[in-house]
């Protein structure tokens, strides 16, 4: 039986996951999808892969966002969809 | 409800990966911009870990770094073998495997996720667009020129 | 394309869907993946059992990747080493008139003498040390605690970033100029290969730790609890050189100047 904490985490990662797809701003896209890969670090965290969700927080939260923001700087922010 | 209860909810962990999986591919399939394709793509990643790391959840198990005790100085003054009644009991920790699979996985993946960054900003500067259908008219467009 | 993504989204998640039905239950102890067939031999429980005798190593993710799957873990270090290679030969190629960074005498441009970069400075300024601190421990500590090359690298990278997010590109180039940073990430490659070389000189298998005890002069355990040790650094200074190799290519669009 999983924890109601898991169940919370669960859905607010379908949630973020359409937002960050659905925003026309991609710095805002980014920033969500930052927040995504957050709640998948706690969810890993919580299921006791301590080592993958120490890596997910370092790399997807972190520097995964920089390169994004790094792109987004040299291109356009707005995008059509 | 009765489904809800013997089907979903034992597998909540495994629908959800399939959910966000198929965000992902349909992210990458069907979103016009290149760096929505590429968030799309990072989701699809971190769906497959997600399920990677749900096979190796036991109940009640621990983190997979048992408790440091006498084993190291032990192990340093030469007593190799250790006594049957000293294995610790595979059920009580997390299984290992997946986590360290998903480990480099994803260090690689962001890694990969420069070169997609890197060569949108290649595209970026030949066609001045990061949109799909602009970027495949003015192919079109070239090539007819040409 | 929508309509067509739409319909291969719900065609493919109904039929994995469906096989999620016959799963094994969610943190199930007895599961194929956890426990093997049964009677049969299961290499997550040996792992789990049997790594305290074998390497002497409490953290038994770092265990797996370092020194049973040693071969996994090398050639994902070169997966990630190449990959900052193919973003040089991306972003680089495509412009080949960019003067060559190391020509050009560094600039203190203006944009420093901003107020609004003193209170960013002198946090940045305070905070560094302690990222690169906790970095290398989470490297030195790696099989003792959660952690790691790769993670312990990609905060030391990060702190790279950070200098240059917080002054400017140059300034983080004067610190970890390019030579260095390619430097540093080949010597990770060959830190790790040659540990694995040196087993072989040893007259014994690729990366099979155990008889580096010779030199050593350790227990064949502790030899492998050190070898992993130094292939953990090995790891982090190839993903810190590369995390750092594709910012500042992919801030300033290969020219490495005045980048975000």
């Amino acid at each position: 039986m999983i924890p109601a904490f898991d169940i919370l985490i669960l859905v607010f990662l379908v949630i973020t996951a359409v937002i960050a797809l659905k925003v026309r701003d991609l710095l805002s896209a980014t920033m969500i999808f930052g927040i995504y890969s957050f709640l998948m670090c706690l969810l890993w965290a919580e299921m006791g892969a301590v080592d993958v969700a120490f890596t997910e927080a370092a790399v997807g939260a972190g520097v995964s966002a920089v390169f994004l923001i790094a792109t987004i700087y040299n291109t356009r922010r707005r995008s059509s969809d | 409800m009765d489904f809800l209860r013997t089907s979903v909810i034992p597998h909540f962990n495994y629908w959800i990966y399939v959910i966000l999986m198929m965000i992902g591919l349909w992210a990458m399939i069907g979103k016009n911009n290149l760096i929505k394709k590429l968030i799309g793509m990072s989701i699809f990643q971190t769906a497959i870990i997600l399920f990677y790391v749900s096979i190796g959840v036991k109940t009640g198990a621990d983190i997979p770094i048992p408790a440091h005790h006498a084993h190291h100085d032990e192990a340093a003054a030469g007593a190799g073998a250790r006594e049957e009644e000293d294995k610790l009991d595979p059920d009580a920790f997390a299984n290992p495997l997946p986590h360290v699979l998903m480990l480099t996985a994803i260090v690689v993946g962001v890694a990969t996720l420069g070169v997609a960054l890197a060569i949108s900003q290649s595209i970026h500067k030949d066609f001045g667009t990061l949109e799909e259908d602009e970027i495949l008219e003015k192919i079109k467009a070239s090539t007819h020129d040409g | 394309m929508k309509k067509f993504a739409l319909v291969a989204v719900i065609v493919t998640g109904s039929l994995l869907l469906y096989a999620v039905g016959d799963f094994p239950a969610f943190g199930d102890a007895k599961s194929p993946a956890n426990a093997g067939v049964e009677g049969g031999f299961s290499v997550s429980r040996y792992y789990i059992t049997e790594t305290a005798a074998d390497t002497a190593v409490p953290n038994i993710v770092t265990a797996v990747l370092a020194d049973y799957r040693g071969y996994d873990t090398f050639f994902e270090t070169t997966v990630i080493f190449i990959a900052g290679l193919a973003i040089f030969a991306i972003l680089r190629v495509a412009n080949p008139g960019a003067p060559d960074r190391r020509d050009r005498p560094s600039s203190d441009s203006g944009v420093e003498g901003d107020h609004n970069r003193v209170i960013i400075g002198m946090t940045c300024r305070l905070l560094i040390p302690v990222i690169q601190l906790f970095a290398l421990y989470v490297v030195a500590h790696g099989h003792h605690s959660p952690g790691g090359g790769f993670q312990g690298g990609v905060m030391l990278g990060a702190s790279f970033i950070l200098i240059a997010i917080a002054s400017d590109l140059d300034t983080a180039l004067r610190r970890f100029s390019e030579r260095r940073y390619l430097a540093l990430g080949c010597v990770g490659i060959l830190i790790y290969g040659g540990f694995g070389l040196l087993c072989q000189l040893l007259d014994r298998h690729f990366l099979d730790y155990g008889v580096l005890h010779k030199l050593m002069g350790v227990t064949p355990v502790m030899a492998r609890s050190h070898s992993m040790l130094g292939v953990e650094i090995g790891v982090a200074f190839t993903v810190t050189s590369v995390m750092f190799a594709i910012y500042a290519n992919l801030s300033t669009r290969g020219e490495l100047r005045s980048g975000l």
